[in-house]
């Protein structure tokens, strides 16, 4: 039985890999001719592709107008897209109805957004409390003085004349840093053992999930006047706001429940045996596992409220879609590409800010990921 | 029987600071009965541990050594009853169940360690945020817990790099950072590897070595023998037996210890 000893004398020496498992011919064989029906999706893929980019291209830019171009240039036979409508009009996509002397002032908002807010989402940005209190404190009333006026000599401008990209993103900014919190304490509050909190909880999610945006933003605009009382009114904006936040919030709140879920009883129970408090458990130890859990799932809902803000034309505002819309039937631009081109333009810009949230989410679970699970 | 349980390490164990105290009770339970819903799950248990005492509790699965020991941080509330840790009876004010945990290191089959913090964090996050303990104070205790447990060069890793035996230890570090008067083991090696589990012991035993009043829900009965100074046998939610080890193993009493005992010792 000795022919089933065996010691190895020598190391074997690495050898590099055959021809066949490198280069771009193995890559082209493994990604797109792997097998027969690989090999037909390819080929129906390529000739899609040479068919529609040729189109594209003709459309978005060899036949289309580009900005400065005129009306008329817009209305010959088999043209592209109207890009000088969309530069004519792009005061009004971005500020709706706001005075044209007094766009500085939502200049400004937009440059403090970006001064303020941006250092906020970038971890390794210094003074990050000092940041966070010019951010939740300092930048909502410096904009509301901004915008709103009326104070310190600047004209009273009321929020029907505020509309395009400015509403949707107002709306958008403050109803994605309210839900987040407000989603938080709903999701504990449904977990709580105080029976009332816990109904109230349970009560204002499933109440507000059972109901469509476009019924809490009716409800909001047109029923609330009904049982306030007279005289009263609340501002068409503020009931916009407090609609869509609300209704984020309880979403919100079930994607926290269902990470809060994901964490196993252990980890309660070893925060509890150290005597930690309620908030400090809470607070340090499981919601900031659970929120890395759902990191995909709330940005979902950051993206849907994003894009749900095209509802508050419902309300009468003027969202940049609505500003889209009502400039897409002016008749000094009227010509076959018109709404289109508007369509495209309107659809572009909510693409750009909802794949950079996207983006920006996978950045941060790919920096948590610290979990090593064996 | 008595020659079979094998010792956890070989050695003496230093017995200078291992003294029972005559008169100060740690932990007194006294007629407590625990439901879980319809199932009686603990019924009528009286334990009186005295400080410095190290106890193991031995028995079935499901006979409620685990409930027993929970109750006493109340992660378990019991229905009847009273239990009292250090002099302050457990009850539903939060305030005096905190003030217990405070007072009780608890170590878990599983670790339950916090995979979002680096072993360091998990050591000092207790101690900062309950304690008050400044933040470079506690990392300096920190350090010499992990030390003790002999894996100091982990401190900046995360829980998740770890292997069984050390995370068991880093768990007993966490809760020695809170300076406890008593601890609660809760079979703290019955996840780990075979090889592992004598690491956690020796931790377990230099901590009785020191003194610490201990409560111990565990199988090995080797530290039972080595270390315990009352053997606890619990079935069906009771206390069936205890006694010294030395008598528990060798004379057991009870026809239900006896069975158990003839099962895992072999």
């Amino acid at each position: 039985m000795t022919d089933i000893a065996f010691v190895r004398s020598e190391i074997e020496k690495a050898q590099p890999a055959p021809r066949s498992q490198t280069g771009l011919v193995a890559w082209l064989r493994k990604n797109l001719f792997a097998s027969v029906s690989d090999t037909i999706l390819t080929v129906v893929a390529v000739v899609l592709l040479l068919w529609l980019v040729p189109q594209l291209y003709g459309f978005l830019i060899g036949r289309a107008v580009p900005p400065g171009g005129t009306v008329e240039q817009c209305r010959v036979e088999n043209v592209g897209a109207c890009w000088a409508y969309i530069a004519s009009e792009i005061e009004f996509f971005i500020y709706g109805f706001y005075p044209m002397a007094e766009y500085w002032r939502p200049n400004i908002v937009f440059a403090m957004l970006a001064l303020i807010g941006l250092p906020l989402l970038w971890p390794s940005a210094p003074f990050k409390i000092v940041n966070a209190i010019l951010f939740f404190v300092v930048f909502p009333i410096a904009s509301v003085v901004m915008l709103s006026g009326g104070m310190f000599g600047l004209r009273y401008v009321p929020t029907e004349q505020w509309g395009g990209l400015l509403v949707t993103l107002i709306i958008s900014v403050v109803g994605i840093s309210l839900s987040l919190p407000m989603g938080i304490l709903l999701a504990l509050g449904r977990q709580s053992k105080l029976p009332i909190i816990k109904t109230l909880c349970i009560a204002f999610i499933e109440l507000i999930r059972a109901v469509p945006l476009i019924t809490i933003l009716f409800m909001a605009s047109i029923m609330l006047p009904l049982f306030m009382p007279q005289g009263t009114t609340v501002d068409k904006l503020v009931r916009a706001l407090v609609g869509v936040t609300l209704f984020a919030s309880a979403y919100m709140a079930e994607v926290v429940r269902g990470g809060m879920q994901a964490i196993g009883r252990g980890q309660y129970e070893a925060a509890a045996a150290l005597g930690l408090g309620y908030w400090q458990r809470m607070g340090f130890i499981i919601l900031p596992q659970a929120l890395k859990h759902v990191i995909p799932g709330i940005v979902g809902n950051f993206i849907s409220l994003l894009k749900d803000t095209s509802l508050v034309y419902i309300v009468g505002m003027k969202d940049l879609l609505e500003a889209v819309k009502t400039k897409n039937d002016a008749i000094e631009w009227a010509s076959p590409t018109q709404s289109v081109t508007g369509y495209i333009f309107a659809a572009a810009v909510f693409w750009v800010l909802c794949f950079s949230i996207s983006r920006y989410s996978r950045y941060w679970e790919r920096r948590l990921n610290t979990g090593h699970k064996r | 029987m008595s020659d079979v349980s094998p010792v956890v390490v070989d050695r003496d164990i230093d017995t200078t600071n291992m003294q029972v105290s005559k008169t100060e009770v740690a932990v007194e339970i006294i007629g407590m009965n625990k439901w879980f819903g319809d199932f009686h799950v603990l019924r009528d248990i009286n334990l009186k541990v005295m400080k410095g005492e190290r106890i193991v509790i031995a028995g079935p699965s499901g006979s409620g050594k685990s409930t027993l020991i929970r109750c006493i941080n109340r992660l378990e509330e019991h229905q009847k009853g009273q239990v009292i840790v250090n002099g302050v009876e457990l009850t539903s004010d939060l305030k005096r169940v905190d003030e217990v945990r405070r007072e009780v290191g608890m170590v878990f089959q599983h670790f339950n360690l916090f995979p979002h913090l680096t072993i360091l964090q998990n050591l000092t996050l207790a101690p900062i945020w309950v304690r008050g303990v400044p933040k470079a104070q506690a990392e300096e205790t920190a350090m010499m817990y992990l030390e003790r447990v002999r894996i100091p060069e982990q401190a900046a890793k995360y829980p998740g790099q770890l292997s069984g035996g050390q995370q068991q230890r880093v768990a007993i570090a966490r809760s020695l950072c809170m300076n406890p008067r008593i601890m609660l083991f809760d079979e703290p090696t019955s996840a780990l590897d075979p090889e592992m589990v004598k690491e956690v012991l020796e931790v377990m035993i230099s901590l009785a070595e020191e003194g610490m009043t201990m409560l111990c829900v565990t199988h090995e009965m080797g530290f039972a023998r080595q270390v315990a100074n009352r053997v606890i046998f619990m079935d069906q939610g009771q206390i069936i037996e205890q006694n010294e080890p030395e008598a528990f193993f060798s004379n057991p009493q009870h026809e239900r210890t006896k069975l158990f005992l003839s099962q895992i010792l072999h």
